[in-house]
């Protein structure tokens, strides 16, 4: 049993919110010593990981384009996007940017954010949509928005990413299988991650479309 | 072919870090200066002959890695995106068009890993060269942004980007010590071995709760894998990238439900102001129940 002090460690780590690599570092050296490995060995297992799975990190080759497309105003385009949606209501606008983010994701775009888009486009388009449509949009209803809001950021992000080849998702899938003994390509892992990644963006969709409905039912129409 | 090719790239992305570090460094308003560039420094490293140096060294260069953004001297600097009216009209005037140099990192990984003998990481790497080039082409860019944007998009992400890495090397650690084995021991207890059903549901089940305690699915997924994965799920002749991949999934779902992610749940109810800080979770509840369940029926229709 003393060797899950480990995962306790991981645990209060993120509790007490404490620098998360120090905090793994240590869960890491505890776990070890406590199970009676010296220290040289230690040191060894994790730096022979840590050059064997290099590949998680090869997403470093791709920052300079991405950087500089940033600065040609990629994300500007794509709130452009969202921005001309037409028959606007809450659930649409939410379902919209559910699927870019998801796309964006699939291809390593770090396109998104609660701060960069949710808070200054998604919301108030959705929360603008909804004040258009109805003539009684209480505070109840605008924080059932604010949620789903927030939650097409977390759905588009969370199951679209291990679609790519490089997500580090996918590489973690392959490292850790390889550390234990099965040998798997990323390619495979980024292929089998497709139904997941189609499912979830129906499941937001019918989450969207039911709350239009209950807003309708809810409200007076204008 | 394909290891030069690999070595290469660890090469290129050595030298991403190795420009960071200097950024850092000549960084006369950066607030961390010395720790930052000596982060990004050892990181690069590691990349670029990581491969010859003893890996006991390696792993003291990571402690001490380790130290610097403990003590908090790990962060951004003073770099800049262009201003925002620069921006608006470069979009308006480039148009849709700036995604496709987005979308060709992917499509040229994916065309090599499944047309040719090479992978899907070297593929990568011609995808983000060829990205480069149309991008440079299109937009007219000075070249020197290759290297400033790209230090500045790395020092935003910050020293959490090893952290895949650094998860890896602990499951590898908790492996050699045998903590996967002390989670099966427990879970044999509850389910029989042999029963593909229950394994694929305790795997499914086991990365969501611990995603819930832990707040971290790629923590779980080191330590879930090992101790569940293995002995009742890929034992009994799952598709490993089918599993694995559903099991990463499975612990998102569990990262949906918890305060634990406070980033992904917590934070971004502060940033919209609900009134009831779960108000995302709240959200998410339902969602997160069915794509779960979702996840059962997947891995035992897809993966055996």
């Amino acid at each position: 049993m003393i060797k899950l002090i480990g995962v306790l460690i991981i645990v209060i780590g993120f509790i007490l919110k404490l620098d998360t690599i120090a905090v793994v570092l240590v869960a890491g050296i505890t776990t070890g010593l406590v199970s009676g490995l010296d220290i040289t060995e230690i040191l060894s297992t994790l730096g022979n990981a840590f050059i064997n799975t290099r590949y998680m990190s090869l997403f470093l080759v791709t920052l300079p384009v991405i950087g500089i497309l940033e600065r040609y105003g990629l994300k500007e385009r794509a709130a452009n996007i969202i921005k001309n949606i037409k028959s606007a209501s809450a659930g649409r606008v939410i379902i919209l940017y559910t699927l870019i983010r998801e796309l964006a994701a699939a291809l390593s775009l770090r396109l998104g954010g609660h701060v960069q888009f949710i808070r200054p486009l998604v919301l108030p388009m959705a929360q603008g949509a909804a004040e258009l449509n109805y003539e009684d949009l209480g505070e109840e209803e605008i924080e059932i928005i604010k949620g789903y809001s927030a939650a097409a950021e977390n759905y588009g992000n969370f199951f679209g990413q291990n679609v790519f080849i490089a997500a580090g998702g996918v590489l973690l899938i392959v490292g850790t299988l390889e550390e234990l003994g099965i040998k798997v390509i990323p390619l495979d892992v980024a292929k089998a991650s497709i139904p997941v990644a189609i499912i979830a963006l129906i499941y937001a969709v019918i989450q969207n479309y039911l709350l239009d409905r209950r807003l309708n039912n809810r409200l007076k129409r204008r | 072919m394909k290891n030069i090719l690999l070595e290469g790239l660890y090469i290129m992305a050595g030298l991403v870090s190795l420009v960071t570090a200097y950024m850092a460094f000549t960084d006369k308003k950066h607030p961390t200066r010395l720790g930052t560039s000596l982060f990004w420094g050892l990181l690069s490293v590691i990349f670029i002959v990581g491969k010859y140096i003893p890996a006991v060294i390696v792993g003291i260069i990571l402690l001490f890695m380790g130290l610097l953004t403990a003590f908090k001297q790990v962060k951004f600097g003073s770099q800049v995106n262009s201003d925002e009216k620069f921006r608006e009209e470069k979009s308006k005037l480039i148009g849709n068009k700036i995604f496709i140099p987005a979308l060709s990192i992917a499509v040229v990984a994916f065309g090599i890993a499944q047309f040719t003998e090479l992978e899907g990481l070297v593929g990568l790497g011609f995808g983000a060269i060829t990205a480069t080039i149309i991008a440079l082409g299109m937009t007219k860019a000075n070249p020197k942004y290759v290297g400033y944007d790209g230090s500045r998009l790395l020092q935003q992400v910050g020293s959490a980007s090893i952290l895949p890495q650094l998860l890896a090397a602990l499951g590898a650690l908790f492996n050699a010590a045998g903590v996967g084995q002390i989670i099966s021991e427990g879970i044999s207890g509850v389910i029989s071995e042999g029963n593909v059903l229950a394994g694929v549901v305790a795997y499914c089940l086991g990365m969501a709760i611990f995603t819930m305690i832990m707040g971290n699915a790629f923590a779980a997924f080191t330590v879930i894998t090992a101790g569940i994965g293995i002995p009742f799920v890929y034992s009994q002749g799952a598709n490993p990238a089918i599993a694995g991949s559903l099991a990463l999934t499975a612990g998102y779902c569990g990262t949906l439900m918890t305060p634990m992610a406070a980033n992904f749940n917590i934070v971004p109810a502060a940033i919209l102001e609900t009134k009831n800080k779960n108000r995302v979770i709240i959200s998410q509840i339902p969602f997160a129940i069915i794509l779960l369940l979702t996840h059962i029926a997947l891995m035992y229709i897809l993966a055996f």
